[in-house]
């Protein structure tokens, strides 16, 4: 199953790779890493998607842990919580094909936030399963580039990851 | 006045000091010239010259095993560190409490590709518990007090600090903190109470309980604790070779070792139990062969351990209990006194009759000869010379095994070896760090012909430091646990696995400066041993060749993938 777990790390040089190398020692899957600053610059807060079954999901916690710099780990799929991913998509908008895509992005709340005679640059974001459609809905060939942040999430309520 | 300047260097020699660092193992190099210059100036620690940095990790980790404390060793940038690597590797896999300084290259050659660059923190970052790159020098002080502390708590193992050269030139003030706080680390000391009675109360209602020991016990120091348990409760234990001398052999509750090359009974009671305690232990391939074979008996499983990613990691467990071992056995002693009342020993008098009958069996017996030498009989002449009281160090293959099953220990912190990593060649660095720690103490390594020569060129540091350790070499011209699986399932194609072209190791030891015998007769060995540990020779190394049976093997031994009993035991049986 997936599960996106969120964490906070010291703000350190290589702490990044102490987790990126910690899922690649032991096997695990990362669909996605996410991480930045936050409002206290001693601290990283970074939100990966992975999946695996529940032992292994439990494993993969419990090894954040016992990292020397990582503060404290949740995993978001414990509880209600809301996940965000931002895309930035590059379609082919020539003429006859620019209300289409209009259309298409404003059914999934998108922006266009560039344009040229040939492009659309839309920014649309969502979970990502809302990405995928969105992509899914276009004509493969229309798609001329995706960047994708990779998901991030918070807990939804009095559900917060702190120190 | 300004307060008094110290150079980087003569910070780290004063940090160290502070950890009571008694012996640092090491060799100079470029990047620790400075580190290295005010060693010889403020002659704070005895530094112990190893002949590659990979013994000089090994042998401070031998330090650590036999006495408890944190190990020290210093290496250079660049090959210094990489050659440290296979050490930090052997230590990590054991949970060995280590602090390793490396030399760096100067801060403004970093990532420059400088001569004896690498990336120290990156390399080791997978084998050690945690590692450092200091930046400024007012970070060392600092930095090395958390290694100490990172390096000695919770589950200890090795922490790697590297420090930039030109750092180690510069002057500041030192002061040492004397207390280190890290918000994200804060070890589980004590275990939770509801979680220990209930294991208990599972333990005295089991009509076929047992108890399984590991290196946890040992690192943790709780043999006191644990012996006065299980004691009191009376049940069979048995141990990993981590664990060995954490329960006294000579009990006759200790059922031998278990697991891949373990004693039938104790692989039997394992599989067969109905609630399993687990202590200072973690269900390793080599502890309960085929986990699906394990598994498909039903029985409860209590785990104790400080690591909580060790539990339920390769065995779902019904009782976790985090917490110091020694901490959580001593809450046990407590709470069975309250529950001993409800104990009724004889629901396990039937399993104890079992255990008695597989015992019967005498799975480690073997048949000796007077024409050539048995590896085992060597160990256990050994074993009586030494009065069964020795520092038993041993590299890796058949002869480990041999050493862990006639070589019964009765105490902790005795039997010093590479379980995890597998590591050869640390039989004879070990044996340096043991030594160097307990001076009086009589110190064997056990090895074989094979690893001895991963690590050969420390014989010269044994004689530059007066060394006398006891090298039991039994050299059967094989590698012999390569040639037992070629035999077992290889169909005896011996690939590579024979030693061509040996030394003459008599010749050799005697080049070094140190007395060398080999011994080809039965008849011979305890002389040869006897006349070893002598007090004529008491303050020499003696290299005893043992020319043993080629063709012996190491039984009970469960295959690969297999379940624990499914045991092949020896034919003599």
């Amino acid at each position: 199953m997936r599960h996106i777990i969120s964490l906070l790390m010291e703000n350190e040089a290589g702490a990044l790779s102490r987790v990126a190398g910690l899922f690649s020692a032991r096997g695990y899957n990362i669909e996605s890493l996410t991480v930045a600053p936050t409002e206290d610059s001693s601290l990283s807060r970074m939100t990966i998607v992975t999946s695996g079954s529940d032992e292994i999901i439990e494993q993969i916690i419990k090894q954040l842990n016992k990292l020397i710099d990582v503060v404290k780990v949740l995993d978001l799929n414990d509880g209600k919580h809301i996940e965000r991913e931002l895309m930035l998509v590059k379609v082919k908008a020539s003429h006859q094909y620019r209300e289409e895509m209009k259309r298409i992005s404003d059914i999934f709340r998108g922006r266009i936030i560039d344009v040229s005679d040939n492009t659309f640059t839309i920014e649309i974001t969502g979970s990502s399963t809302k990405l995928d459609a969105y992509l899914d809905s276009l004509d493969k060939s229309a798609i001329v580039e995706t960047v994708r942040t990779g998901a991030s999430g918070i807990g939804r309520g009095d559900r917060i990851l702190k120190i | 006045m300004s307060a008094k300047k110290f150079t980087g260097a003569e910070i780290v020699i004063h940090s160290l000091h502070k950890e009571n660092t008694e012996f640092v193992f090491g060799y100079p190099g470029g990047a620790v010239l400075n580190i290295y210059d005010a060693i010889f100036q403020l002659k704070k620690f005895k530094h112990v010259l190893v002949r590659h940095e990979q013994a000089a990790v090994h042998a401070a980790d031998a330090y650590s095993r036999s006495t408890g404390k944190v190990g020290v060793a210093l290496v250079t940038s660049g090959p210094g560190a990489t050659n440290a690597v296979t050490g930090i590797a052997t230590a990590h896999m054991d949970s060995i409490p280590m602090v390793i300084i490396s030399g760096q290259v100067p801060t403004h050659a970093i990532g420059q590709d400088a001569f004896q660059e690498c990336d120290t923190v990156g390399i080791t970052r997978p084998c050690v518990k945690h590692n450092f790159l200091v930046k400024k020098i007012e970070d060392i002080a600092p930095t090395i007090k958390k290694a100490f502390h990172i390096a000695r708590s919770g589950r200890p193992g090795p922490v790697v600090v590297d420090i930039p050269k030109d750092i180690t030139a510069e002057e500041s003030v030192f002061e040492y903190p004397s207390e280190i706080e890290l918000r994200s680390y804060h070890p589980v000391e004590k275990g939770h109470q509801g979680q220990i009675t209930k294991a208990l109360e599972l333990l005295i209602s089991s009509k076929k309980p047992m108890v399984y020991t590991g290196g946890g016990v040992v690192l943790g120091d709780a043999s006191e604790e644990l012996t006065k348990l299980i004691k009191k409760l009376g049940f069979p234990v048995t141990s990993t070779l981590m664990g060995l001398g954490g329960f006294p052999a000579n009990e006759k509750q200790f059922l031998g070792m278990l697991g891949m090359h373990g004693t039938y009974e104790a692989n039997m009671a394992m599989q067969e139990c109905d609630v399993l305690i687990a202590i200072g232990s973690r269900f390793d391939d080599r502890v309960i062969g085929n986990p699906d074979h394990f598994l498909s008996k039903p029985r409860k499983i209590i785990h104790i351990d400080i690591d909580p990613a060790s539990i339920s990691k390769r065995v779902k467990i019904d009782v976790p209990i985090v917490g110091n071992v020694k901490s959580v056995l001593k809450d046990m002693n407590e709470i069975y006194s309250t529950l001993e009342k409800n104990h009724d020993k004889k629901i396990q008098s039937d399993w104890m009759k079992t255990i008695d009958e597989w015992k019967a069996k005498k799975s480690l017996s073997y048949k000796n000869s007077d024409e050539v030498i048995k590896p085992q009989y060597v160990v256990e002449e050994l074993h009586k010379v030494t009065n069964g009281d020795a520092f038993i160090t041993s590299d890796v293959g058949q002869h480990q095994m041999w050493a862990a099953q006639y070589y019964p220990f009765n105490k902790p912190r005795r039997w010093l070896n590479s379980g995890g990593l597998g590591t050869m060649g640390v039989g004879l660095p070990y044996a340096m760090g043991a030594q160097l720690a307990h001076p009086e103490a009589q110190v064997a390594c056990i090895t074989g012909e094979a690893s001895i020569q991963m690590c050969i060129q420390e014989l010269s540091t044994c004689k530059q430091f007066h060394l006398p350790v006891k090298i039991i070499n039994l050299n059967n011209r094989y590698m012999g646990m390569v040639r037992q699986w070629q035999e077992f399932f290889y169909g005896n194609r011996y690939a590579e696995s024979y030693m061509d072209a040996l030394p003459d190791f008599v010749k050799l030891a005697e080049s070094y400066g140190h007395i060398g015998l080999q011994i080809e007769k039965p008849s011979e060995v305890t002389d040869a041993l006897k006349e070893a540990f002598s007090e004529k020779n008491k303050e020499r190394l003696v290299f005893l060749d043992f020319l043993t049976d080629q063709t012996e093997n190491v039984y009970p031994m469960v295959p690969n993938g297999k379940g624990l009993s499914q045991m092949i035991l020896s034919e003599d049986l």
